[in-house]
């Protein structure tokens, strides 16, 4: 299979003022990340809050800057590309945001909302396009002349969904596009964007906080803690490696009964990433962590199940 | 009985957003509430906390009981109760607490209003109970003030708030949403060991199925402001009764469920302007039929230790 997008050693700082006085401070959102994302899979990012998934997600579109690294979709570096040509080639990728909410115009109608990516474009819309984007997300034609604040959550999100679609992507990126709808029509979302990949032989990156999801979605997985790859789960079933991915797994409750889990606290906290330690960012809480974890920073390589993981002290097929 | 609630009524101005809300719990217990946005669990713990005033709402009709005593009586005299021995954790432990005071001066406050003891005292409690809590260097957090802590440190410190008293009961209105899986699991693992050491009953409202087969011990799933069905953990999982109940298990991924085997409700949960008649899941329901549409359906028990409304439930044959 090609790679539709390949990411290089994409690194992202932001600084903060810290006033007059004050000597202003950096942290890395993103460091040194490498992916390529094969056409017609679905990629799974996971991690905890202030991992980076969703600036990892802004960066791939050039939403914002990288500090440093790469990000080629084909043969075109977009990373280096002017602001003309990047709009241009950001059209085979399309972006599906978390908060229906907040990421649509209030004083755009539906329609008005899915046209507009052809005005940016400069192309003509052809006759019949919104009424067909609308079939295809599952909306009842009539809503093309509503406003937001007439949809709910759910028809919101398939507004965002269709918007995404207008200028037929290759390339979708999904940051947490369930995650502030309730159970039953996330799982509406997830069946329509299961079915909208077989139809249009799309390629998703979804990023998502919430590890069954993912492992139900998605067909690979890569997992984040504070900025950096921890592993990148090529077959959602097999078993984590590294001892971050284990603890996600263990802290997640399955919804059953039969499978309560005997919960161990987890020691230690979230490093700050202005301040982040010289070793494993995991090292602090990992019950396996040793002293050349604390010095040395693991890259990702292949562990003992065959996927890459970055770890000293890798987990077999054991677990924790 | 710990915590008795009778065919709950709750109005605000001209709708009725709860309507015939069900269900007890005793010390010792974890109770989850469960349901969808709008089906009423938020409103029912505010009942519960005698906090409707705040929102404009009144009870309306049914009981509520704590201890054998009605919950319905002034203000005055529920302000000696929430605290004391019915205490409150909020969804969003960021608004819960005041960011221009330190995270000790709003905990002792807790044991110097309730408890009767002096400053210093109350604080010798708070730093016992923040470190009970597993708390990294109590008394410096007792000297920080809320925006200097994470999310999940400052969700432990409200849990803090509501222990200082030694309450007898414990409402958590979705306590972890805001969390990440990891702290998730260590405020559960807190509140259930809490529960079981010490004999508090829990109140534990969550959207989360995974939350409630964790850690509940029975469950009354709301759908709309009713009861939809009310059962053992065990037996709601295993065994649902009410369509609603067994759809929302559906729309969970589980481990090794295979692609597209997921199951979504179509159409979306009713707001109290428009609450569909007789049922109200009856506009979702597969197997909804012409009762279903004018008829509301009673809640009666079912089997052992069940509750449920419903006029087609599974495991009888659908017609």
């Amino acid at each position: 299979m090609t790679d539709i997008l390949r990411i290089e050693n994409l690194t992202k700082t932001f600084t903060q003022n810290a006033g007059l006085f004050g000597k202003p401070r950096s942290m890395s959102a993103v460091r040194d990340v490498s992916l390529s994302v094969a056409k017609g899979g679905v990629v799974g990012i996971v991690g905890e809050s202030g991992c980076g998934k969703s600036t990892l997600a802004r960066l791939i579109l050039r939403l914002i800057e990288p500090t440093s690294g790469r990000v080629l979709h084909g043969e075109t570096d977009l990373t280096h590309l002017s602001h003309r040509s990047l709009q241009k080639a950001r059209k085979d990728m399309a972006m599906v945001f978390q908060d229906p909410y907040s990421s649509l115009d209030p004083r755009y109608s539906v329609f008005d909302c899915l046209a507009e990516a052809y005005i940016v474009q400069g192309q003509r819309m052809p006759t019949g396009r919104v009424e067909d984007l609308l079939d295809k997300v599952g909306l009842p034609r009539t809503l093309a002349q509503s406003y937001p604040h007439q949809l709910s959550g759910g028809q919101r999100q398939r507004v965002g969904i269709a918007r995404a679609l207008a200028l037929s992507p290759e390339l979708v990126i999904l940051d947490e596009p369930t995650a502030s709808l309730d159970v039953s029509i996330q799982a509406q979302i997830i069946l329509l964007l299961q079915g909208l990949r077989r139809d249009l032989g799309l390629t998703y990156i979804f990023i998502s906080h919430d590890l069954g999801l993912v492992r139900y979605f998605c067909d690979r997985i890569v997992v984040m803690y504070v900025g950096s790859v921890v592993e990148d789960i090529r077959d959602p079933q097999s078993p984590p490696q590294h001892p971050y991915t284990a603890t996600l797994m263990a802290s997640t409750f399955a919804p059953d009964p039969q499978l309560r889990k005997d919960l161990v606290a987890l020691e230690g906290e979230i490093p700050s990433p202005f301040d982040l330690p010289l070793g494993c960012a995991f090292a602090g809480r990992c019950p396996r962590a040793s002293a050349r974890c604390k010095s040395e920073r693991p890259t990702l390589a292949p562990g003992p199940s065959g996927h890459p993981v970055a770890c000293f002290h890798p987990l077999g097929a054991g677990g924790l | 009985m710990l915590l008795e609630v009778h065919d709950l009524r709750v109005s605000i101005g001209a709708v009725t957003p709860l309507d015939g809300v069900s269900f007890a719990l005793d010390r010792g217990e974890i109770h989850g509430l469960v349901g969808e946005s709008g089906s009423g669990k938020s409103l029912t713990a505010m009942a519960v906390m005698g906090l409707l005033p705040l929102i404009g709402g009144s009870v309306t009709g049914g009981t509520l009981r704590f201890d054998g005593h009605s919950l319905q009586r002034p203000e005055a005299e529920l302000r000696k109760l929430r605290g004391r021995r019915i205490a409150f954790i909020t969804q969003n432990p960021m608004t819960a607490l005041d960011p221009v005071r330190r995270i000790g001066a709003q905990v002792d406050e807790v044991a110097t209003l309730h408890l009767g003891l002096d400053r210093k005292a109350a604080r010798v409690r708070t730093i016992d109970i923040l470190t009970k809590l597993r708390i990294p260097s109590a008394e410096t957090v007792a000297h920080s003030y809320p925006h200097q802590l994470s999310g999940g440190m400052k969700q432990r410190i409200v849990i803090a708030m509501a222990l200082a008293a030694e309450p007898d009961l414990i409402v958590a209105d979705e306590p972890t949403t805001a969390l990440d899986v990891t702290v998730q699991a260590q405020i559960i693992h807190i509140l259930t060991t809490l529960v079981r050491e010490n004999g508090m009953g829990l109140l534990l409202i969550t959207h989360d199925m995974g939350v409630v087969a964790q850690a509940c011990d029975r469950v009354t799933v709301l759908y709309a402001g009713r009861v939809a069905e009310a059962q053992p953990v065990g037996g709601l999982f295993a065994a649902p009764c009410h369509p609603y109940t067994r759809a929302l298990m559906e729309c969970i991924p589980r481990e090794g469920m295979a692609r597209g085997a997921l199951a979504g409700i179509p159409g979306v949960v009713p707001s109290v302007v428009n609450y569909p008649a007789g049922c109200r899941f009856h506009p979702r329901c597969a197997r909804a039929d012409a009762i279903c549409c004018t008829q509301v359906p009673r809640l009666t028990s079912q089997g052992l230790d069940g509750f449920l409304s419903c006029h087609h439930p599974l495991g009888e044959p659908s017609s």
